[in-house]
């Protein structure tokens, strides 16, 4: 792309907030994502992050302000928590074209680019929570969206499977052209590429580059003093290679037992 | 072929598994066991209200089915007593009010065993026709559905996301459930409806990997369930009604006994 094209804006929100029930879950949040961009949210629990979303996919109307989408916006998302039951059999091929009729090579493009290609028959039920999240992220890239909504994609995901994750978003942001909003799940860590840190509590209290927030006073005075530390950047230091089959092994001794990607491992009983 | 009583039944039966088991598919999912007999217990206020007005019994039941399912729907947002309870509230005192319309109704002679309990022998072909015509529209709905029904299933909040609809898919589901209470009453009565929506889908998940095949499985299963218990009452000289629930019970024990989860959500590449 050329550099000096300014980058497609694919939505704006300008001062939207939802109230509901007499209560303002979030005003005046004033955000735009263009395509090739890492937007991440922060804030604590009941601060208006997924009302945020929301708002971004559509699934709240904003009571209050404007939220302005591309025509034909095409928007892959990534849940929370995503439960699905047993009574549901569901294999991960079929998950995949749970919104959409996709063709086989499709799905297993989208699967081998998460390096998920061998869980193609297995049940969701089945998969640990790395996996189950690599999957959801395939489902939501093969619709080719335009904007990707991962709202806490590495929650409840053992430490190399963020590692993994985290590349996985990276790569994402690289390879595509698709803009990304991220809901983070820990208030002191973002990823290091994210362009615009946004940080919420019930209305936006800073927001700048992970560098600028990290020292903002706004954001030491509401959260510095949480954990008794600063924003921390998730970085990319190199420090460990990626196998052939996805799995990141560290190159040094002491990360070693961290950066363990055990795929076969963790499976969750249900 | 509908010319004796027992082929009348047989035919209606199958018509209408064809149809429970893969809606039944959905109240399993969905976890609307409860929700579906609170739909059926209204059938019968359905039925006592429709003789009062003279309308057509079908159409009423349809008709108090899916106002029950909206009030209920309704109840829900105010946010006060939970869900189970307001199912209990409306499930016994549309069945008692029912109960005690069918009483003031002197001029008429109501068989209440057979709204309660069914009576499949005694369908007529116009019967057939209504359960036929009724369940190929249902099924139509349901396959032409079927991915938006699904995703809402899995996820309301991705689906609404990813530009699907789930509030129409369940409106259209609960839609769906009080045609398929309104065609079946007649058949196997207010009280057992739901075991033929429930105990085939039941059945069909431990011997199906995908969503589709479920489906299929339990529409086999339900009739199945519905020729054998039939044949069985004929036999046996039973209530034609419970033979057949108790039918797909014995299928579904059968099941149980055989460890076919081991072939299905199991993953293929290694064995730990």
């Amino acid at each position: 792309m050329n550099a000096l094209t300014p980058k497609e804006t694919l939505i704006t929100l300008a001062g939207a907030g939802v109230r509901s029930g007499g209560r303002v879950l979030v005003e005046g949040v004033d955000l735009a994502i263009r395509r090739g961009e890492i937007v991440t949210l922060i804030g604590p629990n009941g601060s208006g992050k997924s009302t945020t979303a929301k708002m971004v996919t559509g699934v709240l109307k904003p009571s209050m302000g404007t939220v302005n989408r591309k025509a034909g916006l095409t928007i892959g998302y990534v849940p929370q928590k995503l439960s699905i039951d047993w009574t549901l059999p569901l294999t991960v091929e079929r998950l995949m074209t749970l919104t959409g009729r996709h063709a086989p090579e499709a799905i297993m493009a989208a699967l081998d680019a998460v390096g998920a290609a061998r869980l193609l028959k297995a049940a969701v039920q089945e998969l640990s929570g790395g996996e189950f999240q690599r999957v959801l992220f395939a489902r939501a890239m093969i619709r080719k969206p335009d904007l990707l909504v991962l709202d806490e994609p590495v929650q409840g995901v053992d430490f190399s499977g963020e590692v993994a994750l985290y590349q996985l978003i990276r790569q994402i942001r690289d390879t595509t052209e698709a803009g990304i909003l991220m809901i983070s799940h820990d208030l002191h860590v973002v990823m290091a590429e994210t362009d615009t840190v946004i940080c919420l509590n019930g209305h936006v209290c800073c927001r700048g580059t992970p560098n600028a927030v990290k020292t903002s006073p706004e954001y030491l005075r509401l959260f510095g003093d949480r954990a008794g530390s600063a924003l921390a950047l998730y970085e990319h230091h190199h420090d460990h290679e990626h196998h052939d089959d996805g799995c990141v092994v560290g190159t040094h001794g002491e990360h070693e037992h961290d950066h363990h990607h055990g795929h076969e491992g963790h499976k969750h009983a249900h | 072929m509908f010319g004796d009583f027992f082929s009348r039944a047989l035919v209606a039966g199958v018509g209408l598994a064809a149809v429970t088991g893969p809606l039944g598919c959905f109240v399993v999912w969905r976890r609307m066991a409860y929700f579906g007999d609170t739909m059926a217990h209204s059938a019968l206020l359905g039925v006592a209200l429709s003789i009062l007005l003279s309308v057509n019994v079908t159409l009423g039941v349809f008709a108090v089915a899916a106002l029950v399912a909206g009030a209920l729907l309704l109840l829900q947002r105010q946010n006060t007593l939970s869900t189970d309870a307001l199912l209990g509230i409306l499930s016994h005192s549309s069945l008692a009010v029912g109960l005690v319309i069918v009483g003031f109704l002197t001029q008429v002679r109501i068989d209440l065993m057979g709204f309660l309990f069914g009576d499949i022998l005694a369908v007529s072909v116009e019967d057939i026709a209504i359960i036929y015509g009724g369940g190929v529209a249902i099924l139509a709905i349901l396959v032409l559905n079927w991915r938006p029904l699904l995703a809402a299933t899995v996820s309301p909040e991705l689906a609404e996301a990813e530009g699907l609809r789930p509030e129409v898919s369940r409106i259209i589901l609960m839609l769906l459930m009080a045609s398929v209470i309104a065609i079946a009453m007649k058949l196997v009565g207010v009280l057992l409806i739901t075991s033929l929506l429930i105990i085939p889908a039941a059945t069909a998940r431990r011997l199906s990997a995908t969503p589709e095949m479920m489906a299929v499985v339990a529409a086999g299963l339900g009739v199945l369930s519905v020729v054998g218990g039939l044949f069985g009452s004929r036999t046996w000289d039973t209530a034609s009604g419970p033979s057949i629930v108790v039918m797909a019970l014995a299928i579904f024990l059968v099941s149980l006994a055989v460890p076919t989860s081991r072939l299905f959500g199991r993953r293929e590449h290694n064995g730990a």
